[in-house]
């Protein structure tokens, strides 16, 4: 990949952008405003279309020219036809979902092979700060208070793991982060802060 | 503000020399379609945009109105630098067929010399579609850098790329719908019994008499003029404020300011629509559905298409929901096509596509690039 195209993502990102291959077709869903999307299809001519929630992010993505359809992970990826795209991304997102185990299995419809990126509820910070203080943590990954986060189902690395056994679902590739910067496999489930799983149907 | 400086445009008439064939079963011989454009067609003939007008539309989209000598109808999307940059398109605008300004209508005299009236035959969607085709192949324009249009513009848009798919590389529909709903229906139709309950309708004969059913129309444009607006933007716009009075006069003058606005919305309609026009214009909107013309399944409707689609919708549109559009990109998505969709926030009702939505226009300029 053309690093220049790179530059600035995010490391969940990076990490996805670094493993698409060239000139895949990719399904990004909550896209934002379009980084990841814009980086594939540039970087490595990936035909790349994304769903994103927010409006303006959405004309945000069509004003880069790219193909961005508002809509709801939970709700309208049933419309997309089955493997219609080589990989269906979901970072930072699964979190956030109603029903993430149906979205897990909507995205191994629609793609061949599907990347998910998600914050560890169970990262020694989280733990502690539950610990000691009993509190909901509130960290650089988690940013916002209990009442008012948008994400409504926390997971722990070990829990996604546990649910992709019981779907019979396979790990082709897993990458952990801790801070900006990559960690290794070993205990990732109590010292990386994200990781990202490329999955595919068993 | 200064008036700003005229933008060139060329307004011309193309006269067909063989028939247009309807879906109704008829034909009309020799048609004349009326058109507008701006901007220059370059060497390679693949930077032209075509604009499709809406219900009571015309193909003044750049320059000024000839009856009300108001700029045209797009001004604020269309034109050098704008998100339709005519300094890089070639922009045409066609008058529809059943229209009364320019391109073949009721208005217009039949073989017979005598006016259509209601011998003219009932359209469709796809036969003003047509009418754009025959446009595209007197200019030498193979295929379009896009198809651009709100309202029933965005019917011919994707009916356009639905029945033509060679023909356009992109398209763009603003505030629209691949059908028209019962209630949609059902607007039309009591504006159509407003004009044909007139006495000066007379069967759609009136052409001769000087005056025609001025009261009917008028009352159609009220009823829909309704539709086109938003409950809270009537609110914040009239309210129950008064029109010029300090008291109700208990009275059936106009008393409100939402009546006066309607009123006169009614009456300055009638001095630039021909009543037949829009009997035969809202008939062809009712009879859309572009699913049903492809044996039920919207996805099938697009099914030879190869182009790049961009629908847009308004929260406050209760005319072509929200709901409408999505239909629309599910069977895009369901065909593979590459699609965006966005609901845009904007305060205007069905009419936002006009008026000034900033985010609109981002949009606009960055899916035809």
């Amino acid at each position: 990949m053309n690093a220049a195209h790179k530059q600035g993502l995010r490391p969940d990102l990076a990490v996805i952008a670094d493993n698409v291959a060239p000139r895949a077709s990719v399904l990004d869903v909550g896209c934002g405003d379009g980084t990841l999307m814009q980086a594939l299809r540039d970087g490595q001519g990936c035909a790349t279309r994304g769903m994103e929630l927010d409006g303006p992010n959405v004309g945000a993505c069509v004003a880069k020219g790219l193909s961005v359809i508002q809509g709801d992970a939970d709700r309208d990826l049933a419309f997309y036809p089955d493997k219609s795209v080589d990989y269906a991304i979901l970072s930072q997102t699964l979190q956030t979902t109603m029903r993430p185990d149906v979205v897990l299995e909507e995205l191994l419809r629609i793609g061949r092979k599907a990347f998910v990126s998600f914050p560890n509820f169970a990262h020694w910070r989280v733990r502690t700060s539950l610990l000691w203080n009993g509190r909901m943590p509130v960290t650089r990954l988690l940013p916002v208070a209990w009442y008012e986060t948008p994400n409504i189902h926390h997971l722990t690395i070990n829990d996604f793991r546990a649910l992709l056994r019981e779907r019979g679902i396979t790990v082709e590739g897993q990458w952990f982060l801790s801070g900006d910067t990559r960690c290794s496999a070993a205990a990732a489930n109590f010292r990386a802060e994200h990781a990202v799983f490329l999955l595919a149907r068993g | 503000m200064a008036p700003a400086q005229p933008i060139p445009t060329q307004n011309r008439v193309l006269d067909l020399d063989m028939p247009l064939f309807l879906d109704g079963g008829q034909s009309l011989a020799c048609p004349r379609i009326a058109y507008e454009t701006c901007g220059t067609l370059n060497a390679a003939r693949d930077n032209a945009i075509f604009i499709c007008h809406a219900l009571t539309g015309d193909h003044y989209v750049v320059s000024n109105h000839p009856k009300t000598g108001k700029p045209g109808w797009w001004v604020r999307m269309v034109g050098p630098g704008k998100p339709i940059d005519t300094d890089r398109y070639f922009v045409i605008c066609a008058n529809v067929i059943g229209s009364c300004m320019g391109s073949t209508g009721p208005a217009s005299l039949s073989p017979d010399g005598q006016p259509w009236g209601m011998r003219f035959p009932v359209i469709t969607i796809r036969d003003m579609v047509k009418g754009h085709i025959a446009v595209l192949d007197a200019l030498g324009i193979d295929a379009l850098h896009a198809v651009v249009g709100g309202s029933m513009g965005g019917m011919q848009a994707l009916s356009l790329a639905a029945n033509f798919p060679e023909r356009t590389r992109a398209v763009l529909v603003l505030a629209s719908t691949a059908r028209h709903s019962a209630q949609n229906i059902a607007f039309h139709e009591v504006g159509r019994q407003a004009i044909m309950a007139d006495p000066e309708w007379r069967d759609g004969d009136y052409y001769a008499f000087g005056k025609g059913p001025e009261k009917g129309l008028s009352v159609a444009r009220m009823a829909a003029h309704i539709t086109y607006l938003s409950e809270a933007g009537l609110t914040e716009k009239f309210g129950r404020r008064l029109q010029n009075r300090e008291e109700k006069t208990f009275g059936f003058d106009a008393d409100f300011q939402i009546e006066s606005y309607l009123r006169y919305q009614g009456l300055s309609f009638t001095d630039r629509f021909d009543a037949n026009s829009y009997l035969y214009i809202t008939r062809a909107m009712d009879y859309f559905d572009l699913a049903e013309e492809h044996g039920g399944l919207l996805a099938n409707a697009f099914a030879r298409s190869k182009a790049r689609y961009c629908l847009v919708s308004f929260d406050t549109d209760w005319l072509y929901p929200t709901a409408e559009s999505r239909n629309v990109v599910h069977a895009l998505n369901a065909a593979g096509h590459p699609v965006s969709f966005v609901e845009l926030s904007a305060p205007f009702g069905h009419d936002s596509f006009l008026l000034d939505v900033p985010a609109l226009d981002r949009v606009v300029q960055g899916f035809l690039g």
